[in-house]
Parts: structure tokens; sequence; C-alpha cells
């Protein structure tokens, strides 16, 4: 089948592979930042993402901007009001949830975030929240073709998704290392007690910590809406979703938040361009799509094996 | 609760979860476990039931990615038991209607069904519309033996459960045969693609049944593609379509996929016509999909604007108690109910085993989706139409008759 795999056919999966590679490390960020400075694993967070799709779906109905002739600013607008709203969910969620088992073992916390996900999960369900049905916020804004090169369209979703990636990692970044919060987001990652012996303010830390990972849950829950549309918060696709940045997380070294970004778009890749080719290979045995996710899993595996801390995990001594 | 939604590395840790909180949900599995049992004695529903109505169940996905399936049924079921009951009931008592939502889980399918019996003493059961439910629900019927009408799930494994398993639609080697003679014949392709849920006895069955009808009517499947519901992130699979130059493609999903599968297809170029089974059937289907809609088609039971009097009849009723249109499922819930009143009136007792002699002895009953007669596999055999999406809205394409 090499008549199918042509230029136009390597761009159009290369968009593909970075626009859902830029979606998966919007999330990874979250599970690797709190898990820097925590070390645990906030599975709840899968659930803010679905929440953040959710939000702006609410939103955007509720200023009229669902279908034809929604103005342009719509999606900043929605975009900023979601994220703001999840950042104070996440907040409230650690002051309320974990804060009071800082001092607990690990498990516990941990448990703790399990039950926070099915308390987000299921009253996402009810009728005064999301409902129990799937919509549709597709309709917020037109998918224009912006160019067509080589018979592939750009399609701006996609470019969004990348662009929007590029530029909060690399705000996030910078946060990190160039603001004294983020200095002491990397003294508290590096150790919580004697940073705050140094005069750290620790809760502040890690609220300022919860806000940043759940406004990029948020980014990530819309942007993966537009692609994918909205199941119920209680849906078995968000956790998948959750569980694939997870993974990338683990995979670029937990902890990291470069590592984060480099494990997401590694996950990706082997979802989309790997899984493309291997289609393209086989194309009357539909078993072999069905394996996509088992690549994506079946490359965490690897990496634990050979390189039990990640692949950005030893690299760098600083964890956030 | 929705614990099911847990897989993978972290399933271990909502087992710990389970064990030490001893969740409502674990209560309910093992009542679940403890019906199946209770009913192999013969104790659960083959008695008469007690007091003053009769108990019929249903058990469908009121809520979840297939809720409109289940409500348009239920209402549908509903204004036939109300008319039943307006001219007296069955034997002199009213009948009363118990449904229990699945949310579209097989668990809860199963945990629905023993409750139907054990709990509410349901003389009869009512459902699934998507085959995966009913393949999971009917061995509790059978076990328990109350006999059990699916009003519309197409898989043929459905009524082979066993001998109590009814359903009042056609199979789905029909469907797809349907489908493959409208593509080749109405649309003259000649090369299909194929993609389907991998996880939906429905769709993958349909996916077969298509994928062999299509050639013997002389056209080529240049491939076949798989997914998962929910997991919507296919473009890889899309771009295989796309490059392969199919002039149909076949995809047998649910609705709630099919919608968004459809906008991501136009989106990435693909432009061939898209077919798919009466799984799309529902109005949320064209608000999904947008106007990427336009210009598909499904085999379906029946059309709602279909010139025969039972049609009419039926549509107008349902329309004035509930201000919508009669969708294909809601037609087959009604005739479902129908069938079970005629059969009940037949049977002499309700007993399991005399109302399933009565319900296997239908012949040509005139049901709304047309003349039920239920063959010696428990299947009725029924012509079936092709709807378009035309600006939003379904129109007949096409009738095809049996085989």
């Amino acid at each position: 089948m090499s008549s199918s795999l042509t230029a136009g056919d390597l761009l159009q999966t290369t968009i593909n592979f970075l626009a859902v590679g830029g979606l998966y490390a919007l999330i990874a960020l979250g599970y690797t930042l709190v898990y820097g400075i925590l070390r645990f694993i906030n599975f709840a967070h899968s659930d803010i993402v679905a929440w953040g799709g959710w939000i702006a779906l609410t939103v955007a109905s509720g200023f009229g901007w669902l279908g034809a002739g929604s103005p342009a600013f719509a999606l900043p607008v929605v975009l900023l009001m979601t994220m703001v709203i999840c950042a104070v969910m996440g907040v409230t969620i650690e002051r309320l949830a974990y804060r009071p088992l800082r001092k607990a073992p690990r498990l516990n916390v941990l448990i703790t975030a399990i039950g926070v996900s099915l308390f987000l999960q299921n009253v996402g369900l009810l009728k005064k929240f999301f409902g129990n049905r799937p919509s549709t916020i597709s309709s917020l804004m037109e998918n224009k073709v912006l160019a067509t090169i080589g018979g592939v369209q750009l399609r701006l979703f996609d470019m969004m998704t990348i662009l929007l990636t590029l530029i909060l990692v690399i705000l996030l970044e910078r946060f990190v290392y160039r603001t004294k919060m983020g200095r002491g987001m990397r003294a508290v990652a590096f150790d919580e007690r004697v940073a705050s012996l140094m005069g750290v303010n620790v809760n502040q830390v890690v609220a300022v910590t919860f806000a940043l990972g759940s406004a990029l849950a948020a980014a990530g829950g819309i942007l993966f809406a537009l692609r994918n549309d909205l199941r119920m918060t209680a849906d078995s696709s968000w956790v998948l979703l959750g569980l694939k940045a997870f993974v990338a997380a683990v995979v670029g070294g937990i902890g990291n938040v470069r590592g984060a970004a480099a494990g997401a778009m590694l996950i990706a890749f082997v979802e989309v361009f790997v899984h493309r080719y291997v289609i393209a290979a086989f194309p009357d045995k539909p078993w072999v799509g069905q394996l996509q996710d088992i690549y994506v899993f079946g490359i965490l595996i690897l990496v634990l094996l050979f390189k039990p801390s990640g692949l950005l995990g030893k690299t760098t001594v600083e964890k956030v | 609760m929705n614990l099911n939604t847990w897989r993978g590395p972290i399933a271990l840790v909502a087992c710990a979860v389970l064990a030490l909180g001893a969740c409502d949900k674990g209560k309910k599995d093992n009542g679940g476990g403890g019906g199946g049992s209770g009913g192999s004695s013969g104790s659960g529903g083959a008695k008469p039931p007690e007091g003053g109505t009769i108990v019929i169940g249903h058990f469908a996905s009121m809520t979840g990615p297939q809720a409109t399936f289940g409500i348009s049924t239920d209402q549908a079921i509903k204004l036939a038991i109300e008319d039943r009951n307006a001219k007296g009931g069955e034997k002199g008592k009213k009948i009363e209607l118990v449904t229990i939502d699945d949310a579209g889980k097989q668990s809860e399918a199963v945990t629905a069904v023993t409750r139907l019996i054990n709990d509410h003493k349901a003389v009869a059961i009512l459902g699934e519309v998507a085959s995966s439910l009913s393949l999971a629900g009917g061995p509790v019927a059978q076990k328990a033996k109350v006999p059990m009408i699916s009003p519309s799930s197409t898989n043929p494994d459905v009524t082979d459960v066993g001998d109590y398993i009814f359903r009042v639609c056609f199979l789905d080697d029909f469907q797809g045969w349907v489908d493959a003679k409208f593509a080749k014949e109405n649309l003259k392709a000649t090369k299909a693609a194929i993609v389907y849920d991998q996880g939906q006895a429905y769709s993958s069955g349909l996916a077969d049944n298509f994928d062999k009808a299509f050639k013997e009517l002389g056209g080529s499947i240049v491939t076949k593609q798989a997914y998962t519901g929910g997991n919507l992130e296919i473009t890889p699979q899309l771009q295989a379509i796309k490059s392969a130059g199919a002039e149909v493609v076949f995809l047998p999903g649910y609705y709630s996929d099919a919608g968004t599968i459809i906008r991501k297809a136009r989106e990435a170029g693909i432009t061939a016509p898209f077919l798919g089974g009466d799984g799309w059937d529902s109005e949320e289907l064209p608000k999904i999909a947008g106007p990427a809609i336009n210009g598909n088609y499904f085999s379906n039971h029946y059309l709602a604007d279909e010139d025969r009097e039972a049609v009419k009849n039926f549509v107008a009723k349902y329309k004035a108690k509930y201000g919508t249109t009669a969708d294909g499922l809601a037609a087959l819930g009604y005739d479902a109910a129908l069938v079970l009143f005629d059969a009940m009136e037949r049977a002499p007792s309700l007993s399991g085993k005399d109302l399933r002699d009565a319900i296997a002895a239908t012949k040509d009953f005139p049901g709304v989706t047309g003349s039920i007669t239920l063959d010696e596999n428990r299947n009725a055999m029924k012509a079936a139409v092709m709807v378009e999406y035309k600006d939003g809205k379904q129109v007949m394409a096409a009738r095809i008759e049996k085989k």
C-alpha cells in the first residue's frame, strides 16, 4: 500500500500527531506539577479536564455563542473564563480534600483523589450540571480551512491546538524558572520542610500549582471537546484521555515539566504516526487498528523496563 | 456509580476502595449474583403475580451515550400500556410498567433484569435496544424463565440465548444486506470502506454482514477499520479510508460516535457518502454532526413519514403525548408491547411457560413497523427502509423488501 503513503498523507499525519501531542501535553503537565510538589498522583485531574470541556459549553451557550454567527472573540473569552473557573475548582479541591491529608500516608491521599474523581464524575451527570447525554461544542467556532498545502487542508482547530500548547508550555516554563513563585515551587519540590524553614509559604505554592495544573487541564478539555465532542463527565473516554496523559507524564519522567511535554509527544507519535503507518501496512486487517491503545501502553512498559525514571527523569536534578 | 469507567493500572486501587468502602456498587453486584441463582431454582418470575396489577419490566439506556434509544422506547411502551389500561388491561388487571436504567452498560443491564424479575416480579421483560445489552440481560431472563422481548436488538446472537428470548425487528444479516444492496444498486458504488465499533456486538456483527453481502453483490471492500466507542481520536483510520478511495463508507456505529466521526471525516476531506444501520436513529445525530450529516443514509425499521395507516395513527398519538416525532426505536418499542399484550390475551395464564408459548405463536400481527410473525428462531422478518438526511431531516430514500 505504498501508494497511500504520499507526502500529503505524511503532512496530514504530522499535523494530527502534533495536535494530539499538544493536547496530551497540556493535561500531562497537571499530573507532573502536582506530583513534583506533593508526590502523589492526582487521579481527579482527568475530571477537571472533562469539567473544563463542559464548563466551556455552558459558558458558550450562556452567551448564546453556539451556532452560526458567533463572534471571533467567543473562543478566547470562553477559554479564559473556563481556565479561571477550573483553576478555582482545582484550588478548592486541594484546600478541602488534599490539604487535610498533607501529613497522612500517600495511599490515603491517592484514595481521596479517586473519591474526588468519582464525585466530580457523578455530580457532572446531574441535570443541574451537565446532564447525562453527550453533546457538542464544535459549533462554537467554524473549523475553517486556513490553507491548503499539497492537497492537505490546514484546519483552524489543529493549528490552534498546536499554537496554544506551545504558548502555554513556554509560559509555564518561564513561570517555573524565571519567577519568585516558580523558585518557591522548585524549592518545595526539592524539600518541603527545608523550603518552609527558608520562608517559602508552602500552602500558597501548592495552591498556585493546583491552579496552574487545572487551568491547563481546562484548556486541554476545551481543545479535546472541539476535536472529539463531549461525552458525559462519567464516560470512560475521559478516564482514558487522563490515563494517556498520565502515561505521558510517567514516560517523560514524572515531576519534570519538559519531560511531560516530551512524553506527550512520544505517546502521540505512537498513537497517531505509528498507528497510521501500521494501518497502511495491513489494509485488510482491522485488528491491527484495534491495537491502538496497546501501542500506547506498550511504550509505558518499555520505558519503565529500560529507563524506570522516565525519559528525562534523571538528567534534571530539580523537580517541579 | 461509575467505578467501571476506571480501567488499567488504577483498577487495583479501585478494587481496594470497593473492598474497604463496601460501597453501594459492590452490594448491587452481590445482589445480581444472588438473583441469578435464585432464578435458576424456578422461583423467580414463574409464578403469576400477586396483587392488583400485572408488572412488565423494561430495562433501557435512559442515560448515557445511547440515552435517546431508551427514552424513545420507554415513552412508546408507556403509550401502549395507557391505551391498554383504558381498555381494561389484561385478565381484569391493570398493567404496570417498571423501567430500570442500565446507563448503556452491560454490568448494569444484568443488575436491571435481575431486579425486575426478583424485586418487581415482572411477568415479562421488554428491552434492550443495544444488542450487547440484550446479550447481557437475556441470560438472566432465560434462567428465570421469564419471557423477554427485545424491541430492536438486531444482532443474530440475541435470540440464540434461549427459547424465552424474542425480538420484533429484523436481523443484522438482513440489515447488512439491505445496506450493501443500496450502496451497490442505488448509489452505484463498487468500492466500499467499513469503519466499525469493535466494542459493540451490534456494530462488528453488522460490519461483517455488510462485508459479506457487498462482496456477493460484486463490490469490493477497500479497507476495514475499527475504533472503540467514546475513543474518537481516529484520524489515522480516517486517513486510511480517504487514501483507499472508497466510494461509500459503511459506519454501523451508534449515533453519538457516528455524529462525531462523520463530522471529522468531512473535515479530513472524505467526500464519499456514509451509510449506517438503525443505530443512527436519534434526534441527537444531526445535532452532533451538524451540517455534515446531510447526504448520508441509514437503514431503519420504519420512517415517521411513511404512508401507512398504522404509522400515521401511531405518529399522531405519540406526537400528541410527547410533542416529538416518534423514531424507529419508539415504533419498535410500541410493537414489542403490543405483541406482548396480544400474547397475554391468548395465553391461558401469565406463568412464564404459558406466556412464552403464546408469544412464540405470534403470527401476522399488524404492528406499526409492519406485519410481525415470529419464526422458529423467535425473530421477526420485515422490510427495511433506507433513510436519507436532507437539510438535517430524515427522508425516505428506498424501501427494501425481504430477500
